[in-house]
């Protein structure tokens, strides 16, 4: 589904990704980890198609497609789907609209009539319950005044209402309360079928155990210097990344 | 090009000239406010950029083109309430029409307006109704202060007048819409005046609609006194064609616990200078001064603001906002006096701005003289390009490049209008600002409000 070969990323003329292979078949979970400044969000982002990053070498071939040659609207189409680390504030701009225009664009793009007004709204409600997320916050501005841990599930709110086939959630646990957590996991579980994957990038293995990975990375000084099963995760829980620092001569 | 003092001659001329047709159908009143006023101008002129609240805004190639005048109302060869019909259902408004800056004759009675309302010519005004006409008529706009204002008052002939009795609420707003209509290029003077008396309440709409191609240059004046107790709403839609010039002055005086809401929006106008003077001028005034621009080509918009707090515990909200595009240029000057006794005085005032392109440019200046101590006050002004985290925030979710950045424009200047108090023109002007930010309204002859003709 997902092919990334020897991705070469720079931003402002500093290399940060430094040759990443990546395979991602439908069904998986994936799980990225990696110390801070590895380079994890970079690489979500590149993905999602932001273009304050240059890449200076390699592919990315997403269903067949070279991704990196699309607009982010056009991968969001696609199937691809970033859960922000730091999900964006915007005021002005009410959730349902910013959900009722997306939801039509990929309709649009897949051929299909737009939603009347009252499926969306069903759609809505039914996304809503899964997430376990208040009328409260989507009748308000996208994101707006959100605290962190309403911004995350917001983030997993969205991704249900566009059913990605490729998930890329960055660091969707940090800031969550333990049952968040539990409810935002569920989320996740309950939209996972055969046909998608998810990325999940991640400092802490409490996430796993409710999104239980395939496979582990480890993202170390730009490149994925370890690859395991959910083990490794425990491991590094256990251990920090010391050790994977001086395995990698640093 | 003629230089200011040819400009400022031929304005001497025209005035001593035309003389015998200015006094003409005026009224006594008028016509000594005219004749003071014209010493103001004499000493004033038409301001220049030398003069400090001019700097942004250069009125000489405004001027400086051969206009025709009228100062005499002109019959009007067709029925303009058949061209003209605002059928938008949903707005429900008393509507008058002014043919280039005059009442027009022909107006349909407007019978729902409740007992003692009277909406009629600053002429007939004068003469119909002096004991209130008199006690407001140029008690209020600067003329010894404004070059352009004292023009206006040395050539007023006409324009709206309203006034609201004590204790009536008028439900529906009254929609004054300023028809320009010419087979030649025009210079339009329209004093209007508006009185609003104690608890009562009203909404007036203002906007614009060139039916003609020509050059037209608008110079209005509108004084404004609201009495206490009273509330009342101005909302002004400029929407003229690119070879158009708007300037319109606007004086408010505020009496004890009045609350006053103007809102100024400029969709459409070659160059447009706002003049909006507001004095508080007892206790316990809410003064909301809103404005938008939204410019684009070589279009001009320059909002010159003050707002006076000279009594005591007055609270005034300012807030100005602009989309500018293209070579498109503006100024912001937001002065808020505080006098010295104004104690309690809250008054808050902000400008932000969205420049889509290098070209454009905004001059944003907040200008706050306090002399009371036991105040609160703010300013900000800033000035900034697309958010580009919110927009790839949007296009992350499938949204195209285009329909984002347009989201993102129309919550930015959905916030002032967001402040109108009329829930069908917020729609309407919604609607309004969602076509003009995709480009969609770009031919001059448009009613702002969408109406058909
Ligand atoms: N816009 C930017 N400008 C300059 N440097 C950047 C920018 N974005 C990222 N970097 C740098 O790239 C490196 C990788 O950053 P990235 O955000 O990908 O790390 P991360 O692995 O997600 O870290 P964390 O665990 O803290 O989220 C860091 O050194 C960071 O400072
Ligand atoms: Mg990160």
């Amino acid at each position: 589904m997902l092919s990334i070969k020897n991705l070469h990323v720079s931003i402002e003329g500093k290399d940060i990704l430094k040759g990443i292979n990546l395979d991602v078949k439908p069904g998986e979970v994936h799980a990225i980890m990696g110390p801070n400044g590895a380079g994890k969000s970079t690489l979500a982002s590149v993905l999602a198609g932001r273009d304050l990053y240059n890449v200076t070498e390699g592919e990315v071939i997403f269903q067949g497609k070279d991704l990196l040659d699309m607009e982010p609207e056009d991968r969001a189409k696609e199937g691809i789907f970033l859960g922000f680390q730091y999900p964006i504030e915007i005021p002005g701009v009410s959730t349902v609209n910013f959900m009722k225009t997306a939801v039509n664009e990929h309709r649009k793009y897949k051929g299909l009539d737009p939603l009347s007004a009252s499926d969306f709204l069903k759609l809505m409600r039914e996304k809503k319950s899964l997430v376990e997320i208040d009328s409260k916050l989507t009748n308000r501005s996208v994101n707006e005044g959100f605290s962190g841990g309403e911004k995350k599930k917001n983030e997993i709110f969205q991704m249900a209402m566009l059913e990605p086939k490729l998930a890329v959630l960055d660091e969707t646990d940090s800031g969550l309360d333990i049952d968040a957590l539990r409810v935002v996991a569920n989320g996740v579980n309950k939209l996972k079928t055969r046909d998608n994957a998810t990325i999940v990038i991640t400092h802490y293995q409490r996430l796993l155990d409710y999104i239980v990975p395939d496979v582990v990375h480890v993202l170390y000084n730009g490149r994925i210097v370890k690859t395991a099963g959910k083990e490794l995760a425990l491991e590094l829980e256990e251990k920090g990344y010391d050790w994977i620092k001086e395995e990698n001569g640093k | 090009m003629a230089d200011i003092n040819t400009i400022n001659k031929d304005f001497a001329d025209l005035f001593n000239q035309g003389n015998e047709l200015l006094l003409e159908g005026s009224s006594d009143v008028m016509n000594e406010t005219r004749k003071n006023a014209f010493q103001d101008f004499s000493k004033l002129g038409v301001p220049t950029r030398a003069n400090e609240n001019y700097k942004y805004t250069n009125l000489i190639p405004a001027f400086d083109h051969p206009y025709n005048v009228n100062l005499k109302y002109q019959n009007v060869d067709v029925d303009l309430n058949e061209i003209f019909q605002c059928d938008v259902p949903e707005l429900d408004t008393n509507m008058v029409l002014l043919t280039n800056g005059w009442y027009y004759g022909n107006n349909k009675e407007l019978t729902e307006l409740p007992k003692g309302v009277i909406v009629c010519g600053v002429q007939e005004a004068a003469e119909k109704y002096p004991e209130i006409f008199n006690a407001h008529y140029g008690k209020y706009a600067k003329t010894d202060e404004d070059g352009i204002v004292a023009l206006n008052t040395s050539l007023a002939k006409d324009g709206f007048f309203i006034y609201v009795p004590k204790g009536v609420v008028i439900e529906k707003p009254i929609q004054v819409v300023n028809l320009l209509r010419s087979d030649r290029d025009l210079m339009a003077t329209q004093r209007n005046l508006i009185v609003v008396e104690e608890n009562a309440q009203a909404k007036i709409i203002v906007c614009d609609h060139t039916l003609t191609h020509h050059k037209y240059l608008t110079n209005s004046v509108t004084e404004v006194n609201v009495a206490r107790n009273a509330i009342f709403d101005l909302y002004t839609l400029q929407n003229q064609h690119l070879n158009s010039v708007i300037l319109n002055s606007t004086y408010i005086r505020q009496e004890s616990n009045s609350n006053v809401l103007s809102n100024t929006i400029s969709l459409y106008g070659g160059t447009i200078r706002n003049n909006h003077h507001v004095i508080l001028d007892e206790e316990h005034c809410e003064n909301n001064t809103f404005g938008m621009y939204l410019m684009d080509r070589d279009q001009h918009v320059d909002n010159f603001t003050s707002i006076d707090h000279a009594k005591p515990n007055c609270l005034s909200n300012e807030h100005f906002k602009g989309v500018m595009d293209d070579q498109a240029s503006g100024a912001f000057a937001g002065r808020i006096f505080v006098r010295r006794d104004a104690q309690q005085t809250q008054a808050y005032q902000s400008n932000n701005n969205l420049l889509l392109s290098n070209d454009a440019v905004i001059n944003t200046k907040p200008q706050l003289v306090i002399d009371a101590d036991d105040v609160k006050c703010s300013h900000g002004a800033t000035v900034g390009q697309m958010d580009e985290d919110a927009l790839f925030y949007l296009r992350a979710r499938g949204i195209d490049e285009k329909e984002a950045r347009q989201m993102l424009m129309f919550a930015f200047a959905h916030e002032i209008i967001e402040k109108i108090r009329v829930e069908p023109l917020k729609e309407r002007i919604d609607e309004l600002v969602d076509k003009r930010l995709r480009g969609e309204i770009s031919k001059c002859n448009t009613c702002a409000i969408a109406c058909n003709h």
